[in-house]
């Protein structure tokens, strides 16, 4: 009974579903922007990862655990990995990490400043994001998930 | 006697501090910048990126951008098994 009905009062609740999207938005605009403005990957991941814990600490864990489907996030990072894996190796015909798609690639190679710019690093900054976002939702799911001693 | 050491130790690590701060160089002058010039004045036309942080962290020194990642996993993989035994008992 006391695990299960671990959700926060009628404010927090409020401000959560208020704060949320907004958070999301933010952080989504860090990692898209990540090779214009100051931010990237790391930075915009961990933000929205922050909007997920939020989410987790305002609504309780049994509501969390009907949105946020655990192996399903964990099965994203190791996409997100990937993604950032092949995104260096597109240029290894001239070196591992080299920045084929802006030198001579058909598309992100737009004047540099403009958002479709940057070679494969938009790539990477979403992989990153996706990353970061992903993998620390599911390490503080899983140890939200652990608080199970006898009483 | 101990505490004569603790003094002469203190004493001695305060003047290593002082001497160190004095021979400090003067602030906005690092004694190599010749890198960081090459990355503000070259990242723009090598990497395409305004941001020239991201542009060293993913295309310059990507490789050291693939470890952080891989440390990353191996935290969260770490994590999601040594926390893994829920759902054992509880059924």
């Amino acid at each position: 009974m006391r695990p299960q009905n671990s959700d926060m009062g009628l404010i927090v609740k409020t401000m959560a579903r208020a704060t949320i999207p907004l958070i999301g938005i933010f952080g989504a605009y860090v990692i898209v922007h990540g090779h214009i403005t100051p931010g990237g990957g790391f930075q915009g991941g961990a933000t929205i990862a922050g909007a997920g814990v939020l989410f987790l600490v305002a609504f309780g864990l049994s509501e969390a655990k009907e949105k946020i489907n655990k192996n399903f996030y964990s099965v994203l990072e190791g996409i997100g990995g990937l993604v950032f894996l092949t995104a260096g190796m597109l240029g290894l015909g001239v070196v591992f990490f080299y920045n084929v798609l802006w030198h001579k690639g058909p598309v992100f190679n737009g004047e540099a400043g403009t958002l479709l710019s940057a070679g494969y690093l938009p790539i990477m900054n979403l992989a990153v994001g996706l990353k970061v976002y992903t993998g620390l939702v599911s390490a503080l799911f899983a140890i939200a998930l652990f608080r199970r001693w006898k009483k | 006697m101990r505490k004569a050491l603790g003094l002469f130790a203190f004493l001695a690590f305060v003047l290593f501090l002082f001497a160190a701060t004095i021979s400090l160089r003067p602030f906005g002058e690092p004694p190599h910048a010749e890198m960081d010039s090459y990355f503000i004045e070259h990242a723009q036309e090598e990497a395409s990126a305004n941001n020239v942080v991201t542009s060293v962290v993913f295309d310059y020194r990507g490789f050291d951008t693939l470890g952080e990642a891989t440390v990353l996993f191996t935290a969260v993989s770490g994590v999601l098994m040594a926390l893994r035994h829920y759902g054992g008992k509880e059924k």
